[in-house]
């Protein structure tokens, strides 16, 4: 594929030789590139972006890839195998080389963790180290071990040699559930546990997994990571409010609310504010991505259930899931009646003409009557045509 | 003709306000004893800062006084009668919720570069213009409650209600040829059955809170006693009901209550963060301009003592001047 | 002495049938008034519940009709009977002014069907302003047709109703002084509920005061200007020397409501107000300088004794009168919310029709009744 051609202008011309013939374990060039421009149009870059993803993920060189999983679900892992187009399997052992992967790999025990070391020192210092999972660092870190060592330990030390860190979902971006108090375990997300390096965060419980696959796929493209907000989180992602992109916005617009699960607003869709919706302060894409691949509205909100602030520290696991939130909106919609904005009809050019023309013949016809006045005393009657 | 720019205004308002100072020496003279608040009198307290301009109230409203839709011109085109949105309190909307805006308008509750909701709708008067200016009583002020309502059934539709009051409240349908002036009226026709208004019973945030105006100045006494940022329960509904509060914390509040003094006090009080003239609400002094009015009108007519001093003393008058000229303008006749 | 007659001119004349046009139109947009609602005509809005027909066809109106109680005083109460030849052509005018001004009332009116409503006792509201001045012109409007009714009577021959009338016409006069003085001043006092609303320039609790004594002065300019226009028009004698020793005390009138106007505005320190710039700041000195020049020309004795000046002061006093009132009731208005207001076209055909049809009215009765005096209304 010729990374300066714009599949929107010439697709065909984009696809290179043998576009259907199946070359990445099992997907063809064709399918590759319709892969990389959705993932692109997903981050809002252009679909030249696309081409260049499109070579970079299958390009002979991919980055490997360590996961480590902390105090965890292993909820994210499973998003991302739900993603279905194409296969994801395919794509991540083709697309990154995910050397160790405490879910996935076949192995496991000692077999596998000397694997895992072999792995990070033959790549020192261009692997990708993905962490899944909270970290407790209360009494020494002990409450999550693994292969004898604390995960703050495996952490730091797979830190060391990382190009870039990524930390997938809640649990590893802020600490997740297990942080909700009392937070027994002294749960943390990654990058309190090495503060000195940048961890690009993914939150959400799960989080869709593109979010996550976007930023891999850019991170291997333009070798930095894309636009991040001040936690660290991918700006096209996690810009902007629920709120402001949800499909429901207009009922709590025009103030129409379900106010009990089942009954007549909650019926006919609309919002959830009253129910304890926390969208209104939570940044996340789910209202335009959804999960699943299911198709419109697959989404909490958009099944009816409210939103429960899962990607944000001070919201989800945190606030009461029925008590009401915090509106954040950055500025009220425009269809809002200001305090101070004018109305009424001025003067419109009708109006000054009739005003016109009728002042023009009153003065006309005063003038004249003032020509027929004399200065003087007399009083004789005047010897003039009579006009009315 | 009204090219009342912003600085005129703005000018007019702080000269209503100085003006409104000097005359109260004077006028309150002339003016009668303003009404005092009835000891079971009803009200709302309406905090802007708690307020999230969900709408909800403008909703409910609608739906509880059988208030058609309303498009603004400015709207129609994209808007299809599928959405009420009201510009401003008219015939047909008794409740409107505006938004004040400054700057990038991205703090709430901040006068600048922030933004800021208000409500606006009757605030039964405890002194009202309106049933002062009325000639035939179709506005009446409930003795007990001090709800004040109107009677479409009397109404002659002259506006001096509309004209009259300080408020900007009352507003004539002119969009129907059997128009009827619109205001809020606290529900009474929900009130008589026990239930409260539907704003306040719709308002998530508890906003806007009903409950007997004694009730509320208390409410009002403990916002503002209490520092910002201290946690607390803000009820919902009605003051005093089982309602779950709403816990959230002590905002800043700017100074003082809108609606304990303006125009002899009013029943529906206002809290906020921003102050009140940015919000729109006007500036209104402390005398009732019905105390005014009527005192100059009892003054002059009491008893109707002066015009039948003076009816005798022109019919004096008349009849003798009139004896004089007699024939001036009879044409010459037998009777002659 | 001569005695009235009509005036034996065509009635159908090009001026009356432009004014007839003028009325027609008017209904038409009446009609659609009425089918349709105000909205559907004139441009008042929640800002401007008032516009142009109260103010206008109704405030102004009912001053350019108060010269019946201007010539009631003079003749009736003060006993100058020279000015009796002036007294029906008053009368006419005030009868229009004030017929008119209630029906402007009724086409105004948003429930006009319910108007009765003033009519019964239970309704009244006796401390409305705005009850006492639709009483008082109601009163009024049948004064002045039971003062003017001798033109009729005598046109049609009632001579024995005309007896018991003149037996009892000292009560009318009476009311009819009276009840001007009343809902005149009352028209000023409408405004002291809006003391929030409106400009200090204009508000003042001297409005009552201000108020009766414009429309007095009024009334006498709208005589002046309407025996010039007439004896004018119909190459009639001229009353102006009558005018103009009846303006003498006209001038003064006009004097002492500047004296009041600006009087009180010196005392509540409101003068510096008039000196930022501004449209109803510029209006109020133009209404100011008119009821100066007015009073200039009626004080001195060359201005009297010029009929051109003798006109022009009385032109002045009645745009300074109208201005006056507008100003109050509109300019110096401060709308709510940033409203604004200027009538429809529908809305100024409304008006202008009503003006028209005074005016047509005014001519078919003075062609058809013994309105006007002298020997050459007889021609």
């Amino acid at each position: 594929m010729d990374a300066t051609c714009n599949p929107d202008i010439d697709f065909e011309a984009c696809l290179g030789p043998n576009p259907d013939e199946p070359v990445f374990g099992g997907l063809t060039r064709r399918q590759m590139l319709q892969f990389c421009a959705g993932i692109a149009a997903t981050m809002g870059l252009s679909a030249t972006a696309g081409v260049r993803m499109a070579e970079a993920a299958t390009a002979p060189a991919r980055p490997p890839v360590i996961w480590l999983h902390g105090q965890e679900c292993t909820g994210c892992t499973e998003s991302l195998l739900r993603s279905y187009h194409p296969t994801l399997e395919a794509i991540l052992l083709d697309v990154i080389s995910l050397d160790y992967h405490d879910t996935l790999c076949i192995g496991a025990g000692k077999q596998a963790l000397d694997y895992k070391h072999a792995m990070m020192e033959k790549n020192k210092g261009k692997y990708v180290l993905v962490t899944e999972g909270g970290t407790p660092m209360k009494d020494g870190g002990i409450y999550c071990k693994v292969g004898g060592k604390t995960q703050v330990e495996l952490i730091r030390e797979a830190a060391e040699g990382a190009a870039a860190v990524i930390a997938i979902g809640s649990c590893a971006a802020w600490g997740g559930i297990q942080s909700a108090d009392p937070n027994p375990t002294g749960a943390v997300g990654t990058h309190e546990v090495i503060p000195g390096k940048l961890v690009i965060n993914i939150p959400g419980c799960p989080p869709s997994p593109y979010n996550f696959l976007s930023t891999v796929l850019y991170l291997l493209t333009f070798g930095r990571p894309p636009e991040l907000d001040q936690q660290n989180r991918p700006k096209f992602a996690y810009g902007r409010l629920i709120h402001e992109n949800c499909e429901r916005r207009p009922h709590f617009d025009a103030g129409r609310f379900a106010l009990e699960f089942g009954d007549e607003g909650h019926r006919q869709g609309f919002c959830l504010y009253k129910i304890g919706c926390k969208g209104p302060e939570t940044y996340a894409n789910c209202p335009s991505i959804g999960f699943g691949d299911v198709g419109f509205g697959s989404w909490p909100v958009g099944t009816g259930h409210p939103c429960f602030g899962c990607t944000e520290k001070e919201t989800g696991f945190r606030k009461p899931l029925h008590a009401l939130s915090t509106v954040k909106t950055l500025t009220p919609p425009t269809a809002f009646p200001q305090v101070d904005a004018a109305k009424g009809q001025g003067i419109s050019t009708g109006a000054a003409a009739a005003v016109g023309v009728v002042g023009g013949l009153v003065v006309g016809a005063g003038a004249m009557l003032l020509k027929q006045m004399g200065d003087g005393k007399k009083s004789a009657p005047d010897e003039t045509k009579e006009r009315v | 003709m009204t090219e009342v720019d912003r600085r005129d205004f703005l000018r007019g308002a702080g000269f209503a306000t100085a003006a409104a100072a000097v005359p109260i020496e004077a006028s309150a003279a002339i003016a009668r004893p303003p009404k005092q608040i009835s000891p079971q009198a009803v009200g709302m307290l309406y905090d802007s800062t708690l307020c999230i301009g969900c709408k909800a109230c403008v909703a409910a409203c609608k739906e509880a006084n059988k208030m058609p839709a309303e498009v603004p011109a400015t709207l129609t085109g994209w808007n299809e009668n599928t959405w009420d949105s009201a510009e401003d309190l008219s015939g047909r909307t008794l409740n409107v919720i505006k938004v004040y805006r400054n700057g990038t308008a991205e703090q709430k509750d901040h006068e600048i570069n922030g933004f800021a909701f208000v409500k606006r709708h009757c605030l039964h008067c405890v002194d009202p213009s309106c049933v002062s200016v009325c000639p035939v009583g179709a506005m009446q002020k409930d003795a007990a409650t001090g709800i004040v309502s109107y009677d479409p059934d009397v109404c002659i539709g002259c506006r001096y209600c509309v004209y009259g009051c300080p408020f900007g409240v009352p507003q004539f349908d002119f969009s129907s040829a059997l128009g009827k002036i619109a205001k809020c009226e606290f529900c009474r026709h929900l009130q008589k059955d026990g239930k409260i208004p539907a704003c306040c019973d719709v308002c998530p945030t508890g906003a806007s809170l009903f409950g007997p105006v004694k009730e509320l100045e208390r409410e009002i006494e403990r916002r503002t006693a209490a520092a910002p940022g201290t946690p607390y329960q803000f009820p919902r509904g009605k003051i005093g009901e089982n309602r779950p509060p709403n816990a959230a914390t002590i905002p800043t509040y700017v100074k003082g209550v809108y609606g304990e003094h303006e125009a002899g006090g009013t029943q529906v009080r206002y809290l906020a963060g921003v102050p009140f003239p940015k919000l729109g609400l006007p500036t209104v002094g402390r005398q009732s301009p019905a105390s005014l009015s009527e005192g100059m009108q009892h003054t002059i007519y009491q008893w109707l003592i002066a015009p039948l001093v003076a009816f005798v003393g022109f019919a004096f008058l008349a009849r003798r001047n009139l004896a004089l000229h007699h024939d001036d303008d009879a044409p010459p006749s037998k009777e002659g | 002495m001569s005695t009235a007659a009509p005036l034996r001119r065509s009635l159908v004349t090009p001026t009356t049938l432009v004014l007839v046009a003028l009325v027609v139109i008017a209904f038409c947009f009446l009609l659609q008034r009425f089918l349709f609602g105000l909205g559907a005509v004139a441009n008042i809005n929640p800002g401007y519940p008032w516009g142009i027909w109260v103010v206008v066809d109704v405030i102004i109106g009912t001053a350019f009709g108060c010269g019946g109680f201007a010539m009631a005083l003079l003749v009736y109460i003060f006993n100058r009977g020279q000015y009796h030849p002036l007294m029906r052509p008053a009368l006419l005018s005030g009868l229009f002014g004030y017929t008119l001004g209630g029906f402007a009332v009724i086409f105004d009116l948003g429930r006009y069907w319910q108007a009765y409503n003033l009519l019964l006792p239970w309704h009244a509201q006796l401390n409305s302003v705005m009850f006492e001045v639709a009483l008082c012109v109601m009163a009024y409007v049948v004064v002045l047709w039971i003062e003017f009714s001798p033109a009729f009577l005598e046109r049609w021959g009632f001579a024995a109703i005309k007896r018991v009338l003149d037996r009892w016409m000292f009560v009318i006069v009476a009311l009819g002084v009276l009840l001007p003085t009343m809902h005149q001043s009352s028209l000023g006092s409408m405004l002291l509920v809006m003391e929030y609303r409106l400009s200090p320039l204009w508000f003042t609790l001297w409005l009552p005061a201000l108020f009766v004594i414009s429309a007095l002065a009024m009334g006498y300019a709208v005589v002046m200007f309407e025996a010039t226009v007439v004896s004018k028009t119909f190459s009639l004698p001229s009353e102006h020397a009558l005018i103009s020793k009846m303006s003498i005390v006209v001038g003064w009138i006009t004097v002492a409501w500047l004296v009041l106007r600006f009087g009180d505005l010196f005392a509540r320190n409101a003068l510096p107000l008039a000196f930022i710039g501004s449209i109803s700041v510029f209006l109020f000195w133009v209404e100011n300088a008119m009821f100066l020049a007015a009073a200039l020309v009626f004080i001195t004795p060359a201005g009297r004794a010029s009929q051109r000046a003798s006109f022009l002061g009385a032109v002045a006093l009645l745009a300074g009168g109208s201005l006056y009132r507008l100003d109050a009731y509109l300019i110096g208005y401060q709308p709510l919310n940033n409203w604004s207001y200027f009538p429809s076209v529908p809305e100024l055909m409304v008006s202008i029709g009503v003006v028209a049809l005074e005016v047509l009215l005014y001519l078919i009765f003075i062609k058809t009744l013994p309105v006007l005096h002298g020997d050459a209304a007889r021609r």
